[in-house]
């Protein structure tokens, strides 16, 4: 089957057998790398990207289901050349390691501080807790997004 | 609370030499932009899985692989019996069913005669695509005949146990070394057998015995194990990117396993997403991957799906200890003897220094001053997936400070005596360093009691003990856990540490160009360790070229020099050091040529940092960068002396380092549904010199998250018929945001004597030391209740299970 999916801003257009994983579809169709996959069970999170503006594990999403909506991945977080704050909080406080699930921690560290731009310490665990991070134990990931919270963007960051 | 001295910023802000600074490879991880194994797509490139055994012990009747093989897409299955037929011109074994292990046992690349272990490797299939190959392995019929599996070590020995390596002619389930020893010792036996006779007839001694378990766990990082092979048929040059801790000692294992010439071999370990341990081993995916290029004459990938991960890549641990401690009345230690039955899985493939087959187990007489200590070891096959070292275990140092502190525990509360007290009337003192311990270490430095007690000030430990009586008043259950540990890593001196023959030492390269900038070209591998960030910095520190002017390259066994790569923490205390080393002789090279340009002699010049300038005269000297452009171009060099800066260098270590530090945890625990909360984590490490306190700190809390793992949730448990009950996320628990605390770090810095620049190792400390802390609290919080001890992983259920009086095998399913 074809689907046409927007993926930061461009239409991927593909035929794909009915069942490919969105995650398969945006790493091998698309091209785009930096949405890992990390497990079979939907537990790591390490596949987050947003549809529609909301985070989503991709790999609990056929590309079918995706076809005719919007994507945004890491590869679209920076805009103009600047990255974003999440970006730039994560390099500021050490908020990784080997790098493997900073990606889709990123993508929910952005989409919690658009709907709640100052959250707690706690409200930044909560976001992240259905991800697993296993180099960072977490605290440089929850300064990092605070650190995004302090600094914010001078340009918003669209889906 | 940084204890590094201040030094110059260079003009990108970063420090020219030790300091927080920014890690560079963040740069392309934050864009997406990190290159993983699963991320190299190579023109032509085909797909790969693996069919499994979903039995873990049974015999092969046959194999039916005519409807895969029908599939289109499929380009070709393979078994056992074809790999039986590839004749491989090696040392190792005359076909590719087998290959050896880095302990010197076989294991089976795809099982010919039997199954060994759920989850065993049993055919291959390449296809077009992922997709394909995995829906191959739906048509493969595989005809098993079941046996009755060993899935309890403690049956393991039973006369009537089955015998699971009957392809080696075995009659029991006995692993014997190298060496051909079947049990391994360590310490003064008699000295210590002695000690507890002794104390056991003097009424003023106590003797404390307890079994304890390390139960059986997964490194589990974030990405699988996998990799991209391909052979050149022209050239004759395999090339594989491969998920690989150890990229040189991946290049020689191939060659001897493949029997193909190690010079036409290219290992390339591009971004690793974490590895623990969990890719230091080689894997038969990997070897198929191989085997794949070879039959197909096309580019093969193979990734390891994360079930394929957690049931048949090195697992770690699976240690049963029975532990004993004899103690005068006032709590001064007299010897600790344990036994260990080791469960080392179907095939004996755990990765360690050759003459050390329990790792570093006999560290386990800790941080402690006294006499006497021995261990016996007793390793055992079982039909469960091979391993054993891995998981930040510095080589088995997770289970020795696991069991001297839980014994350390279990001795205070037998004296009714408190843990801080009693730790710090047997720490070994400042002046005792070096520091010859009961079982043969040789402690390089430490103040033991300052690190402590700065821990017990940051947590307030005096007013938690008050809090604590005043809640067991009100009937509410808080715990504080107390853990100190000392590691020796830094593997190791050649004379008496290899792995499959090679020396543990390793080779570094630094190249500085005529314009100043240089390329350092290291061994040791990242999985996120930040590399090249730190490695550029210890560059930086020796000659003042500024961190961002050195280009740090790893990970491309054509554009590195040999060495044994990253795990034990040893990257540091290693290659740390071969760094130092490598930049002190770029730095007399260029004291040379400076004096040839100045027209003096090199004895008449002094050195600051990045420059060469004549005694008494400051103002007349040459920078590394002026030096660098003269040595590359028209001056007259002195007799003897070649152009360029450029130098090697193999450092092989003298001793290990011994980072040490002091964990205290506080917990609350609910005794109603044995719930644990994690309130407080207080970390104080000594790993000697901080190059970069930022990624240390970073280093810490990582192996801190594993400590809370391993002690409240992870666990690969099995049931009696070899059923693998923890082979996924959802069964495997790791901790997440919500179950670690907000860690509270501090320091003391005590460098290492031997170190070129004093650092010892520290990337797995936190692992090693935070389980115990952990424990220690969780038995604290419940010990009214009468505990003494109950085994990790300390879920609600088990732990209500203690405060019932009522502890069960946690590594085995029951009724």
């Amino acid at each position: 089957m074809q689907v046409t999916i927007t993926i930061n801003g461009e239409q991927v257009t593909s035929d794909i057998e009915p069942r490919k994983l969105l995650v398969h579809f945006v790493r091998e169709d698309a091209g785009l790398r930096g949405t890992h996959w990390g497990c079979d069970t939907s537990n790591c999170g390490a596949c987050t990207l947003w549809v529609d503006g909301k985070p989503v594990k991709s790999c609990t999403m056929l590309a079918a289901q995706a076809d005719g909506h919007e994507l945004t991945t890491v590869e679209g977080l920076e805009q103009g050349g600047e990255l974003d704050p999440v970006q730039k909080g994560f390099i500021e406080c050490h908020g990784l390691q080997c790098g493997f699930c900073t990606s889709g921690m990123m993508m929910t560290g952005r989409a919690l501080l658009d709907e709640n731009p100052h959250p707690s310490d706690e409200e930044i665990r909560e976001a992240i807790s259905g991800q697993i991070c296993r180099c960072t134990g977490y605290k440089n990931i929850v300064a990092a997004i605070q650190w995004a919270a302090d600094n914010p963007a001078t340009s918003e960051v669209t889906a | 609370m940084t204890a590094v001295e201040e030094v110059p910023t260079s003009a990108a802000g970063n420090p020219i030499g030790f300091g927080s600074m920014k890690r560079v490879e963040d740069q392309r991880f934050v864009r997406g932009q990190g290159n993983y194994v699963d991320d190299v797509n190579l023109p032509g490139m085909l797909h790969s899985a693996i069919l499994r055994s979903p039995f873990a012990h049974a015999r092969i009747k046959s194999i039916d692989t005519s409807a895969a093989e029908a599939l289109p897409g499929v380009v070709a299955v393979i078994t056992g019996k074809t790999l039986e037929g590839i004749p491989r011109p090696s040392l190792l074994g005359d076909n590719f069913a087998w290959m050896p292990t880095l302990s010197y046992d076989t294991q089976a690349v795809l099982a010919t005669d039997k199954v060994r272990f759920q989850g065993q490797e049993v055919a291959y299939v390449i296809a077009e695509s992922r997709y394909i190959a995995k829906d191959a392995l739906e048509l493969i019929d595989v005809d098993y005949d079941p046996l009755p599996p060993v899935m309890d070590a403690k049956k393991a020995l039973d006369p009537d146990a089955p015998v699971i390596r009957d392809d080696k002619g075995q009659t029991d389930n006995r692993i014997t070394d190298v060496h051909g020893n079947q049990t391994w010792e360590s310490g003064n036996k008699e000295g210590t057998e002695a000690a507890f006779a002794a104390a056991a007839a003097d009424p003023d001694c106590v003797i404390v015995e307890e079994d304890i378990l390390y139960p059986r766990v997964h490194p589990a990082p974030m990405e699988t194990c996998g990799s991209v092979s391909y052979l050149d048929k022209v050239t004759g040059q395999l090339t594989m990117y491969t998920t690989s801790q150890a990229p040189h000692a991946h290049r020689t294992v191939y060659a001897m396993v493949a029997g193909l010439p190690e010079h036409k071999i290219r290992i390339i370990s591009p971004d690793v997403g974490g590895g623990f341990g969990n890719k230091v081993g080689v894997y038969p995916g990997y070897v198929l991957s191989v085997i794949g290029t070879i039959v197909t004459g096309k580019p093969v990938k193979w990734m390891e799906d994360r079930s394929e991960n957690l049931m048949s890549t090195s697992f770690a641990r699976d240690y049963h200890m029975k532990a004993k401690i004899a103690a005068t009345k006032d709590g001064k230690i007299l010897a600790v003897d344990v036994y260990v039955l080791a469960d080392h899985g179907a095939f004996n493939g755990v990765a360690q220094p050759t003459n050390f087959p329990a790792g570093f187990f006999h560290i386990f007489s800790g941080s402690y001053d006294y006499p006497n200590a021995h261990c016996l070891v007793e390793p055992v096959y079982t039909n469960k997936a091979p391993g054993g070292v891995a998981y930040a275990c510095s080589f088995r140092i997770t289970e020795a400070a696991y069991v001297i502190e839980r014994l350390v525990d279990c001795l205070a509360q037998e004296l009714q005596m408190d843990p801080a007290e009693l730790r710090l009337k047997n720490l070994i003192k400042p002046e005792q360093f070096p520091y010859t311990s009961p079982t043969g270490w040789e402690y390089d430095s430490g103040q033991y009691e300052k690190t402590m007690r700065l821990a017990m000030e940051m947590v307030g430990y005096d007013e938690l003990r008050r809090e604590q009586a005043e809640k067991r008043a009100k009937g509410e259950y808080m715990g504080i856990g107390i853990s100190f540990f000392t590691e020796g890593v830094g593997a190791g001196p050649r004379k008496t540490m290899d792995i499959l023959g090679l020396g543990m030492a390793d080779g570094i390269e630094l190249r500085v160009h005529p314009t100043g900038k240089a390329v350092l070209r290291l061994s040791v591998q990242s999985q996120g360790q930040g590399h090249e960030t730190t490695f550029a910095q210890i560059v930086s520190h020796e000659l003042g070229i500024p961190p961002e002017d050195i280009e740090v390259v790893h990970g491309d066994t054509d554009q590195t020099p040999f060495g044994l790569g990253t795990y034990g923490s040893r990257s540091t205390p290693v290659s740390g050091a071969a760094a130092s080393v490598v930049a002190r002789k770029v730095r007399d090279r260029a004291r040379i040529v400076a004096a040839a340009a100045l027209e003096c002699s090199p004895d008449d010049l002094e050195w600051e940092l990045g420059r060469w300038f004549v005694k008494g005269d400051k103002e007349r000297g040459k920078t590394i960068q002026e030096i660098a452009l003269l040595s590359h171009g028209a001056l007259e060099l002195p007799e003897g002396v070649e152009g360029h800066l450029d130098a090697t260098a193999v450092y092989n270590p003298p001793n290990l380092t011994y980072p040490y530090g002091c964990y205290i945890c506080v917990v609350d625990v609910d005794p109603g549904t044995g719930q644990v909360k994690i309130r407080r984590f207080v970390a104080v490490d000594d790993c000697g010199t901080r190059i970069n306190p930022m990624i240390v700190e970073g280093q810490v809390h990582g192996g801190l998250a594993d400590g809370v793992g391993m002690a409240l949730m992870e666990l690969i448990a099995f049931d009696e018929d070899g059923n693998n009950l923890g082979g996924s996320f959802m069964d495997y628990l790791l901790p997440t945001s919500m179950e670690c605390p907000d860690w509270e770090l501090g320091e003391t810095v005590t460098p290492s004597p031997h170190h070129p620049i004093g650092a010892k190792g520290v990337g797995e400390s936190a692992t090693v030391g935070s389980p115990a802390a952990i424990v220690n609290a969780v038995i604290d919080a419940i010990s009214p209740f009468g505990v003494r001890h109950a085994d990790m992983p300390l879920t609600p259920a088990n732990v209500w299970r203690a405060i019932q009086g009522n502890p069960v095998r946690v590594d085995m399913a029951v009724e």
